[in-house]
């Protein structure tokens, strides 16, 4: 079965694979990770406000974009990117974004819904009575929000937050609808350019089941030591 | 902006002359139906298994278990559709390995056996959770009583697991709607894909992904109403229906 299997070529195109390839998966996912937690936060508390329309339209993109395959959803920003960049430049026409701004913006926006709903459920675990008892020492919303509810329900909130990253980085292999070079991108180009699919599509799966692996266990780790003790 | 929409061309005759758009759309999702059902039918059975043997006394059997999900949760899909599709033909004997991909609809086939299997890995981690909280009173009592193991699991343990992880293995069957268009990448035409050929063919880009997205909007708004419905139905009397957040797709 592995009679002619073909070690060199894996050898032989590691520095694209990773200097090219895997730096545009991590810096993908890293950023995609900070952004969607920032706006995500932010979604979470517009849904649990008040204010009248607010919680309603959060809600509407949050459960909208959960309802889409992320496949569509990339191909939708792939299209609508260079019109929202005309629309905030003001530019007389579409304009031009690279690859990596255009899946950024996408993932970003993706992740958002689902780290929105993670933090919605970390600040629903904090008892009310630290809201009021904030509320009572004069703390104002934000300062209430950032000095008393989120940094808990952050932390409360790490496991399954560094878990939907795993999920995040192995997702952006789907940046490869839109042709986009990113880890899995440059191991199916050198698959096609060589004709080695078998040697570049098993070495793609061992970098990610290995990586994987290991975060998620380092993850399981970490959640028994920041566990707040109750 | 300088987009001309179009909200007709979903009547208009699509390149092949018979259909139209529209109808281009609504084959695609019924193959993103087909690819769902046939593959949530291998992710709810393979899961099942794999989930009890996880629970099971046997350390080996547990280890093979946990192998298994680790293994098919840790490759992204799309590498293991890729994994099905150009690489398992290869690594077979020539005449398997050609019959494999001259097959009619061979796309078809590989995208239910890979998302079943992808979901099968998840389907075993809710079904093991749903068997550990229970109490272990339960498996005592029920061999106490003289049931063997198998029918301990069959008549005790699985009726109730099942009933309290109905809210979370619904959101895993959303999940399993949504991940058939990975199945775009190794030519199946479902519904993304069907959207993407209409924007291709006909240029009305943001009409095509309006009418795609739609689609799933209201597959997502039936099936989250027909899950609803059942939850009622087989709630089980004096637990809170409650599930943890858990991180998705």
């Amino acid at each position: 079965m592995f009679a002619n299997f073909d070690w060199d070529v894996i050898i032989r195109s590691l520095p694209y694979l990773f200097l090219d390839g895997m730096r545009f998966t991590i810096m993908l996912t890293l950023m995609a990770t900070g952004g969607g937690i920032v706006i995500g936060t932010l979604l979470a508390l517009a849904r649990l406000s008040n204010i009248p329309g607010l919680s309603h339209v959060a809600g509407a993109y949050v459960n909208l974009i959960r309802s889409m395959p992320l496949v569509l959803v990339i191909f939708w920003f792939y299209f609508l990117v260079p019109y929202i960049g005309q629309w905030i430049t003001g530019a007389s026409r579409p304009i031009q974004v690279g690859a990596f701004l255009s899946a950024l913006v996408t993932f970003t926006l993706f992740e958002a819904a689902y780290f929105c709903e993670i933090m919605r459920a970390g600040i629903q675990s904090i008892p009310r009575g630290q809201a009021q008892a904030a509320q009572a020492l004069g703390m104002g919303y934000w300062t209430a929000m950032g000095e008393i509810i989120l940094p808990q329900a952050f932390r409360n909130m790490v496991p399954v937050l560094l878990t939907q990253t795993i999920i995040l980085f192995q997702d952006t292999s789907l940046v490869y609808v839109i042709s986009v070079t990113d880890f899995f991108g440059a191991a199916s180009k050198v698959a096609q350019r060589d004709g080695r699919l078998v040697e570049m599509y098993l070495f793609a799966a061992f970098v990610y089941f290995v990586i994987s692996l290991a975060a998620s266990y380092w993850v399981r780790r970490l959640q028994h030591r920041i566990a707040i003790i109750r | 902006m300088g987009y001309k929409w179009n909200w007709e061309i979903f009547f208009q005759l699509s390149p092949d002359g018979t259909y139209t758009y529209l109808q281009l759309l609504l084959f695609g999702a019924g193959w993103t139906l087909a690819t769902a059902l046939l593959a949530w039918a291998i992710a709810l059975s393979v899961g099942t298994v794999i989930g009890v043997i996880r629970t099971s006394p046997m350390p080996w059997l547990v280890r093979l278990g946990n192998a298994y999900v680790e293994l098919f949760r840790n490759i992204p899909l799309l590498v293991q559709m890729f994994l099905w599709y150009f690489v398992l033909p290869e690594v077979m004997p020539q005449v398997i390995g050609d019959w494999l991909k001259q097959s009619a609809n061979a796309s078809f086939y590989n995208a239910v056996i890979c998302l079943g299997l992808y979901t099968s890995a998840r389907v075993a981690e809710q079904v093991k959770a749903g068997i550990l909280s229970l109490r272990s009173g339960q498996r005592m009592a029920g061999l106490a009583m003289g049931l063997t193991l198998p029918q301990t699991y069959c008549y005790v343990l699985l009726p109730m697991a099942f009933r309290i992880i109905l809210p979370p293995l619904s959101s895993e069957f959303l999940n399993i709607i949504k991940n058939s268009s990975v199945a775009l990448t190794i030519g199946l035409i479902e519904l993304t894909a069907a959207a993407r050929s209409m924007s291709e063919f006909s240029f009305q880009v943001f009409e095509a992904f309006t009418g795609a997205t739609l689609i799933y909007v209201v597959i997502n708004v039936v099936v989250v109403a027909g899950m609803r419905w059942l939850e009622r139905r087989v709630a089980v009397p004096g637990f809170i229906g409650m599930s943890p957040p858990v991180a998705a797709h």
